[in-house]
């Protein structure tokens, strides 16, 4: 029992009228698709929120048809500084319907609406406006003098953030002149559609944009359909590597997005609440379903227990449950599948012999939910400190020496991102020298801009979203 | 008076920064335009690639770590050293079939594309780099940085084709496997020669001589390689390799440039990662 409890805050719903069923966006169309529709579910209460079309291989080859038709005819000759305009256009159409977003993508993904309101929905709007600027400006870019758009993109997404995974997507290849085909995952199509009505109020020309709804088999036939001319994939590992060889001997262009096992290092020397709040941001954002979580903390022996105790603390005041609650800090876990998942590994992690721990915990009964999970005594060699996990479940290490830590932080396939807490400045940049990843946060974690390059190293895939270096991308240089 | 009889060279692999024969004892035999026989090259297995890419492996850490001026230096030192044999490739293009003329405007070519290439270590970063306006109290900079181990499949250019794939794969840190031209091999074997006498590190450059058909499939699906340049593959065995390529993700890079035009950046960047680092600003 804490001293203050907090009421419920919970958001209104009454912003967002869900349909009963949702077409495939083709063309500038709402239409129907050729395969089994299927239905999204509210994961905070089981809820059938929706049932959603299907696209089969004949529905994504029409999407494609658009979107080539819309390259060569309209938005491959038009001018970019009437692209930039329509970017512009979308980029105030997501901040006039933030709430709406918001609350949707809530409803849809199970995140909480602190987070899908003051990160995810603001982040949409600043990718439009940070690539709107840039569609006139290609020929500046650095990245030769006459940069020419790509043609026809295919970009299949994952389902931890819907809306901000389709902006990633969309803005730079639209900005660069590309149409695009987007696939978006099959338990978060929702705000996909949405967005489909933000390009209607915009006036985007019909087929720029294109979306498909489906699963895998969806995603399978747009990354192989022929008239494609690159594939961007934000998604696992494995679903990666098949692309890759999908596509293999063709001319398509191709970057992924994939898995990470993050390691925060965090020093001895380092503010420790600030790093507590650090692993915290690191681990449980979204529900640790983030391929850049830092889900492998590496703690300097000398601190290690003093950390953990404050750790424990600050976890014990985690608020779990309803994503539409304003108080909520950890939503709900996105599927049944997912969460299957994470159970499978945790239970793993306990098998192999690391220590389990979790605060106490109030969990609802229907929906998916997973409170938030720490293990000790964790080994490099378990599982749970390989795999990614994709779920509220941080791995706790320990090590002596700068040396060591690097050592250990390196020891992965991945290399997406890692955290480094200390209070010395050359240990920063000695230690973000030696790191193999993409984005390493010093001192804060998981931060985000679309001015700032992200991707990752080895196996996390290969490309850069954000910044300058996101536009190549979608540009033939 | 009898002629004097030549003393011929050996032409060995050059892995981790020696120069061993194939460990599988083969060799093939090299001929020249005319069909004349050359010399016995080595014919290297997918062991002597395994050793190769440990070698290259570990002269990573060594090699990326310099500084781009250190870097800069050596790879003009590679010029320097190039330029000094210049009639001893020179004749061995020759024996290759390419014409006296065209031979030595081929390795003046060669040495000002090192020369070229030598002058990018020290801003590639600057001209790749950022400094991100990120909207937040965070000073936020983007860096490149080598992606670790390159195979390269060497073109059928033997010498300023190869040094055109080369340089750019190792003025930034990387260190590479280089699969040589199968038909025309030597000259690989002599620029060897010429990086083991220009402060160049053991096993930044491993060079293998053999066939192309046996060595690439084992490079493309090594899963500590981290990037291959398939510039010497022909359209028809691309598909295959790049499927082994995917086992671990690596990237690939594809393209047929015209050896005699001035390079781009491309082969610069392609075997980039790009590291954003943040922190935040506040007192």
């Amino acid at each position: 029992m804490t001293v203050f409890d907090y009421a419920p805050a919970p958001e209104s719903r009454s912003v967002v009228d869900i349909r009963a069923s949702y077409g495939l966006f083709i063309n500038g169309e709402f239409t129907g698709g050729h395969g089994e529709p299927f239905k999204t579910i509210n994961p905070a209460d089981e809820g059938v929120l929706a049932e959603v079309a299907c696209a089969d291989e004949s529905d994504v080859d029409r999407a494609v048809r658009a979107a080539r038709a819309a390259y060569d005819k309209v938005w491959g000759p038009m001018p970019g500084a009437e692209r930039a305009k329509y970017l512009y256009r979308i980029a105030r159409i997501v901040q006039e319907r933030s709430r709406e977003l918001a609350v949707l993508e809530s409803i849809d993904n199970g995140k909480p609406i602190r987070e899908s309101r003051d990160v995810d929905v603001p982040l949409v709007a600043a990718w439009f406006f940070y690539y709107a600027g840039w569609a006139d400006k290609l020929r500046h870019a650095g990245l030769g003098p006459a940069p020419k758009p790509v043609g026809v993109a295919g970009q299949v997404i994952p389902w931890n953030f819907p809306l901000l995974m389709l902006a990633w997507k969309i803005a730079p290849a639209l900005a660069c002149g590309n149409t695009v085909v987007l696939k978006p995952a099959e338990t978060t199509p929702l705000t996909a559609l949405l967005f489909a009505d933000i390009c209607r109020q915009a006036e985007l020309p019909p087929g720029v944009v294109n979306i498909v709804t489906g699963a895998g088999e969806t995603g399978a036939a747009l990354v192989s359909h022929p008239g494609v001319d690159k594939v961007a994939f934000t998604g696992s590992t494995q679903v990666g590597r098949q692309i890759a060889r999908t596509l293999a001997g063709t001319r398509k262009k191709l970057t992924l997005e994939l898995g990470g096992k993050a390691a925060n290092i965090v020093y001895q020397d380092a503010a420790l609440d600030q790093a507590v709040e650090g692993i915290v941001n690191g681990i449980f954002f979204n529900q640790g379903h983030v391929c850049c979580a830092g889900s492998r903390l590496l703690v300097q022996e000398s601190v290690a227990e003093e950390v953990l105790e404050r750790l424990k603390a600050r976890m014990a005041t985690l608020r779990v449950g309803d994503p539409l609650d304003k108080n909520t800090d950890i939503g709900a876990i996105n599927s049944a599948a997912q969460l299957a998942r994470i159970r499978e590994l945790s239970d793993a992690g306990e098998a192999e012999g690391a220590a389990r721990w979790s605060p106490q915990c109030e969990l609802p009964d229907r929906g998916f939910w997973f409170a938030p999970t720490l293990f000790t005594e964790v080994a490099q060699s378990h599982r749970i400190a390989r795999e990614e996990i994709f779920g509220p479940v941080l791995s706790v290490l320990t090590f002596r020496t700068p040396e060591e830590a690097v050592t250990k932080a390196n020891n992965t396939p991945y290399g997406l991102s890692a955290g480094i807490w200390t209070e010395k400045g050359s240990q920063i940049l000695w230690t973000a020298q030696r790191l193999r990843a993409g984005v390493v946060w010093a001192n804060t974690f998981n931060k985000f801009d679309p001015a700032s390059p992200f991707g990752g190293y080895k196996e996390s895939g290969f490309g850069r979203e954000g910044g300058r270096h996101g536009l190549e991308a979608y540009l033939n240089v | 008076m009898s002629d004097r009889l030549s003393v011929r060279k050996t032409y060995k692999l050059y892995i981790g920064g020696a120069f061993p024969r194939s460990e599988s004892g083969r060799s093939y035999p090299v001929t020249d335009s005319k069909g004349r026989f050359l010399a016995n090259a080595s014919h290297a297995s997918r062991k002597d690639a395994r050793d190769a890419v440990v070698a290259a492996r570990k002269a990573f850490p060594g090699w990326s770590g310099r500084t781009a001026y250190n870097r800069a230096q050596i790879l003009y030192r590679i010029a320097e050293m190039l330029e000094g044999r210049r009639d001893q490739f020179i004749d061995e293009l020759r024996q290759a079939g390419t014409s006296k003329n065209a031979a030595a405007t081929q390795v003046d070519a060669a040495v000002d594309r090192w020369v070229w290439y030598a002058g990018w270590a020290d801003k590639l970063t600057a001209v790749t780099g950022a400094a991100n306006p990120v909207s937040g109290p965070f000073f936020n900079f983007s860096t490149p940085e080598p992606t670790g181990v390159v195979a390269v499949v060497a073109p059928d250019s033997p010498l300023l084709g190869l040094v055109s794939v080369l340089a750019p794969v190792i003025v930034s840190g990387n260190t590479t496997v280089v699969v040589a031209s199968q038909p025309a091999p030597l000259p690989a074997i002599t620029l060897a020669e010429v990086l083991a006498t220009s402060d160049l590190p053991g096993g930044v450059v491993n060079i293998l001589t053999g066939h192309r058909t046996e060595l690439a499939p084992g490079l493309a699906a090594h899963m500590d390689v981290n990037a291959i340049d398939l510039t010497g593959v022909p359209d028809d065995d691309v598909p295959g390799l790049q499927d082994k390529a995917a086992d671990n993700l690596k990237r690939v890079f594809r393209a047929t440039d015209d050896w005699t035009q001035e390079p781009g950046t491309a082969r610069l960047t392609a075997f980039l990662e790009t590291k954003t680092v943040w922190h935040p600003v506040g007192v």
